[in-house]
């Protein structure tokens, strides 16, 4: 499903965020991806988007060489996968609803078909009476599974997760980490940066460990 | 089709959103672009009512002789000799001073006034049509006609719609002037309220971008965008120019009675209104395409 060859990540001024980073994840599998901040797990995440591309070695997603996807290819590789963003990214000038209808409309979805698809990915995530409300009407927690719903509407095979479970009080946490353990369940390859393994500890994922960019074994 | 139809329908809602976001911003811009709009076509409203004046008042080419007051018949018959043998001339007829008298004696008012004179003061006068009636013949027959012994005054009746061809000819190139500068104007408005919108919608842009927006998909409500606010500023314009018409009527057909010229002032046609509006949208849209050329590919 995905595979890192060797990937360095090195930002124009020279700091190098990932360096000769290898490693398969199969399909279906939960990975949690830890190390200290600054160690460059949402580097590594932003490579599998094709947020950044990497200047050395190779990220694959489906056996497509991601960091050489031509501009145009690369919308296409997004709306395969969902991703919840460390700082959410959420719009703040629309409404929960229409924040979870963005990415239907990106793909060209029929109206009706999307409205149906994006009340079931709220309902999922507990925020069906809330789709009124503006995301500044929303607490932290509702904002992280508003997120959550957006990044999963396009029922993708494929979730990366930065630091979902970050600044929520355990009981939050908690339920967050138990709407990524659900799409694990039903065979969905969920891909999470974050410190907090225990809350998905039921799920017994693979850890990989980044230390200074540097993949620890 | 059916995407195409959901995607256009989609940013085409968007853009009247943002549109209506910012009313005065909006209405300041339509304003703006209305007048820069009104001006050239309320020029062509006017210059093409003027044209339509030109081309039914201009009768055909007559030159007009009148001879000296002291000449007498001889010279006439003298005159009328050398008609005969000019081949420019078609025809011609003879206005005898004393008919002129008559004539002028019975209209209102003036019978007293050339009753009080010691004697005639008309001329004997000719009216000439000649064979070519192009302005450049016309205009050397008289010529030729002024050389002639006895010959006071020799009128082109045409001259002054000539002159008002030439006028309006002027006229219509300064417009064109008018409406190219105002154009490029008018873009320039687009130009700006679309880099402001990019601005606005930066967070928009990103986070689509980042859930796989194409470039299209992006691009296609600033499209809309410019295309509405241009279509705003066209009927913005039209209303002005329809304004002006209904008040400038009055005064127009007043003016026509009194120079019994049997003129009112006709509003923008159809296709005006419609090459109006159809400029507007163009302008609009490519002023969005100027602007999202320079300042999307950055986000
Ligand atoms: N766009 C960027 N330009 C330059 N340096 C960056 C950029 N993004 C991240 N970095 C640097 O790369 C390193 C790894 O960052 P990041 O992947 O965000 O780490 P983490 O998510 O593990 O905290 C950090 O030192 C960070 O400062
Ligand atoms: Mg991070």
């Amino acid at each position: 499903m995905i595979r890192f060859d060797h990937a360095t990540k090195r930002y124009p001024g020279g700091l190098t965020a990932l360096s000769d980073v290898s490693f398969d994840v199969a399909p279906g599998e939960m990975v949690l991806v830890g190390g200290h901040s600054g160690a460059g797990k949402s580097t590594l995440l932003k490579l599998i988007a094709a947020i950044e591309r990497p200047t050395g070695g190779a990220v694959l997603v489906n056996g497509q060489n991601v960091g050489a996807l031509k501009r145009a290819a690369i919308p296409y590789l997004r709306r395969n996968l969902g991703v919840v963003f460390q700082d959410q990214k959420l719009l703040f000038d629309r409404n929960a609803f229409e924040n979870v209808m963005l990415p239907l409309a990106i793909a060209g979805f029929p109206p009706r078909e999307a409205a149906k698809r994006a009340r079931a990915a709220l309902d999922k995530v507990g925020l069906l009476e809330r789709e009124k409300a503006m995301p500044v009407a929303l607490s932290g927690g509702e904002q992280q599974r508003l997120s959550i719903a957006r990044a999963v509407v396009n029922r993708p095979n494929l979730l990366l997760a930065d630091e979902p479970t970050a600044h929520l009080d355990p009981d939050t946490a908690r339920d967050v980490a138990e709407i990524f353990l659900d799409f694990h369940r039903v065979g969905v390859t969920v891909f999470i940066a974050t410190y907090d393994d225990a809350y998905f500890a039921p799920a017994a994922p693979r850890k990989l460990t980044l230390d200074h960019g540097r993949l620890l074994a | 089709m059916n995407i195409w139809f959901s995607h256009q329908s989609a940013a085409f809602s968007l853009a009247l959103r943002r549109l209506l976001v910012a009313p005065v911003n909006t209405l300041l811009s339509l304003l703006a672009m209305g007048i820069a709009l009104a001006l050239p076509a309320g020029g062509q409203m006017l210059f093409a009512n003027a044209q339509q004046l030109a081309n039914r008042s201009a009768p055909a080419a007559r030159i007009s002789l009148y001879l000296a007051v002291d000449a007498d018949r001889k010279a006439a018959t003298d005159l009328e000799s050398k008609f005969k043998n000019n081949p420019a001339i078609k025809s011609w007829q003879f206005m005898a001073r004393e008919e002129t008298l008559a004539r002028m004696k019975k209209s209102e008012g003036l019978g007293d006034v050339i009753d009080a004179l010691p004697k005639n003061p008309f001329p004997d006068a000719y009216t000439l049509v000649p064979r070519d009636e192009g302005p450049d013949a016309t205009e050397k027959l008289a010529a030729e006609l002024r050389k002639l012994p006895k010959v006071d005054h020799v009128q082109l009746d045409s001259a002054w719609v000539r002159r008002l061809d030439a006028l309006l000819r002027l006229g219509r190139t300064s417009l064109l002037l008018l409406a190219t500068l105002l154009g490029v104007g008018l873009i320039a408005i687009t130009f700006n309220t679309i880099r402001l919108q990019v601005l606005t919608q930066r967070a928009e842009i990103e986070v689509s971008r980042l859930l796989g927006a194409t470039d299209a998909f992006i691009r296609r409500p600033f499209y809309w965008f410019g295309a509405l606010q241009g279509l705003g500023g066209g009927l913005v314009a039209w209303c002005i120019v329809r304004l002006a018409t209904l008040g400038l009527a009055g005064p127009i057909g007043e003016l026509g009675q009194l120079y019994s010229l049997g003129f009112t002032l006709e509003p923008l046609s159809a296709v005006g209104s419609g090459v109006l509006l159809l400029a507007a949208v163009g302008l609009g849209w490519a002023g969005a395409a100027l602007s999202l050329r320079q300042y999307l590919k950055d986000i």
